[in-house]
């Protein structure tokens, strides 16, 4: 080999070794990014169908018949509850918000929101015990109790036919952006993130079933499968469930902050509890 | 039988009127055909009658099995008589009955 | 008592002709073996009296979304007067383990022959609603429902 040959084949090593190197550092983190993230076609706004629209006529009819729907039966449990003081000397949440009818027109479209004292964000049924622990002198309720069930279908119904409208303002900002990364993060054993489901493939099979938006408009839900009322995190425990990712606990910080990014993105459809859903 | 129902019946009726009432009773409904997370048989717990009693007489009833789904739910019609009221009896498998009345104004 | 009923669509259409040949309901045509579960449902219900087919109408959707809960609705062609009205009105599966699934008694102070509820399916199967009348005679309308389930079964 000549002088010149020896030169430029050292050049060329050391040029590619420059380029491995420049290669491998500025895009590994981006590589990462690209694998774990999907780039979400998010739902246009006219193009939110709740999950009404994809159920059967019967069920549809079964839902708006408010004596065939089986959810009615727990927001009577609600109404009862309602009046009822928890203890001997305790108020019932009629005792401080009167009639329900009124005074909790609107409050579940607001929901989840942040509370003002603790900065923590609440969901309806948070709220609930917090007014059963602090202002009530109860014990909360179990979360997925018929109690606390009832309580939300009562006060949930109260706001049917108003249209969802939560607060992403200030402190909740950072929660949004939680549930935003929750819903576009691929999970599971199936790697899965919602958004590949309910933002790209929605109105598509998945085996007999059609697949939905996802919105929380109707919850508490009386599903088909449950034979029973149940809540939005039970809902997404199957969900979590369903693409074998870890089963978060009822009220845990992720599924809070995945119902106010739902609350969101579902924002100005109208509510629709006790809604009926496969 | 510590459950509830919901009764849907028209609120003002003319006499000689054919009126739908509508009910549902929050009850599991039970088959006795499911196991539990042991594998241990769930025993059936079911409602296997409803008797609807329009002042006094049966107008109505209904023999369930654990083929009628869970949390059931009931429809059927009366004529409007006279006003007065109904009793809707649900009762179930091991015995225990529900009771619920409703008013009925007929003018 | 299966003999007896063979015996008794022999003798009607001997009686009737082709008028009554024609009238032969379909669902005794097709599954006349006494075996069948509906079939057996059917004529403990009747006592092995005929079936005609017709003046019943069984409202259920033809595809279930999921078995736990089928909603329907039953009418009867009926006066509903104390001398012509419906007894009974029974709801028959050819494949849920209890085949006799749910009995609505009527009177003539029912005022109309027009009953719902929900019932559950163990499978896609025919559903069979039957009418019993105050003079003896018996109706039916039969319904095939395919049944399917949701994507995912949840365990919670």
């Amino acid at each position: 080999m000549t002088q010149g040959h020896r030169s430029l084949r050292a050049l060329a090593v050391v040029l590619a070794l420059l380029a491995i190197l420049g290669f491998s550092t500025a895009s590994r983190a981006d590589r990462a990014k690209a694998a774990d993230q999907i780039i979400p076609e998010s739902l246009q706004l006219d193009e939110r169908r709740s999950g009404t629209s994809f159920l059967s006529p019967a069920l549809r009819a079964q839902q708006s018949d408010e004596g065939a729907n089986p959810g009615m039966l727990w927001v009577e449990t609600g109404e009862k509850l309602w009046s009822t003081p928890p203890g001997a000397s305790g108020n019932s949440c009629a005792s401080c918000h009167g009639e329900a009818r009124t005074s909790m027109m609107g409050v579940a479209a607001h929901y989840p929101a942040v509370d003002k004292s603790s900065g923590k964000l609440m969901n309806l049924e948070l709220r609930i015990n917090e007014c059963r622990t602090e202002r009530q002198g109860a014990e909360p309720f179990a979360y997925e109790s018929n109690e606390l069930l009832g309580l939300t279908a009562f006060i949930a119904y109260q706001s049917r036919g108003l249209p969802i409208s939560v607060d992403v303002s200030g402190p909740a900002a950072s929660y949004l952006e939680a549930g935003r990364k929750f819903f576009t993060t691929r999970q599971g054993q199936l790697n899965l993130a919602c958004t590949q489901c309910h933002d790209e493939n929605w109105g598509r099979k998945l085996r007999g079933d059609t697949i939905s938006q996802g919105h929380p408009t109707g919850f508490p839900i009386y599903r088909l499968e449950w034979q029973s009322l149940g809540s939005l995190h039970r809902r997404l425990r199957a969900c979590s469930l369903g693409v074998r990712a870890e089963v978060l606990d009822y009220g845990s910080p992720e599924y809070l902050a995945l119902e106010l990014y739902l609350a969101w993105r579902a924002r100005g459809m109208l509510i629709e509890t006790p809604a009926i859903r496969r | 039988m510590n459950t509830s129902t919901r009764i849907v019946i028209p609120k003002t009726v003319t006499r000689g009127e054919v009126i739908e009432i509508k009910t549902l009773i929050k009850h599991p409904m039970e088959t006795g055909y499911r196991r539990d997370h042991r594998g241990q048989v769930i025993p059936r717990h079911i409602v296997k009658r409803f008797v609807a009693i329009y002042n006094g007489t049966e107008v109505f009833s209904a023999d369930l099995t654990q083929g009628v789904a869970a949390n059931p739910y009931l429809a059927f019609s009366t004529v409007a008589e006279e006003s007065g009221e109904i009793v809707f009896e649900w009762i179930d498998d091991l015995g225990d009955t529900h009771t619920e009345k409703v008013e009925i104004t007929v003018s | 008592m299966s003999k007896r009923r063979d015996e008794g669509l022999t003798r009607r259409q001997l009686a009737g002709g082709l008028v009554a040949v024609s009238l032969a309901p379909l669902a005794s045509g097709s599954r006349a073996k006494a075996d069948d579960q509906l079939s057996a449902a059917l004529e403990s219900v009747t006592g092995g009296a005929a079936v005609t087919e017709g003046r019943v109408k069984l409202e259920i959707p033809s595809l279930a979304e999921n078995g736990f809960s089928v909603p329907l609705t039953v009418s009867v062609e009926s006066p509903m007067t104390a001398e012509d009205h419906v007894k009974a009105i029974h709801i028959l599966s050819e494949k849920n383990p209890v085949a006799h699934v749910v009995r609505f008694n009527l009177t003539p102070r029912s005022g109309r022959a027009k009953v719902s509820t929900s019932i559950r399916m163990a499978d896609t199967q025919r559903v069979m609603a039957v009418a019993e009348m105050s003079d003896g005679s018996f109706y039916s309308g039969t319904a095939d429902i395919i049944v399917t389930l949701s994507a995912c079964i949840d365990g919670g």
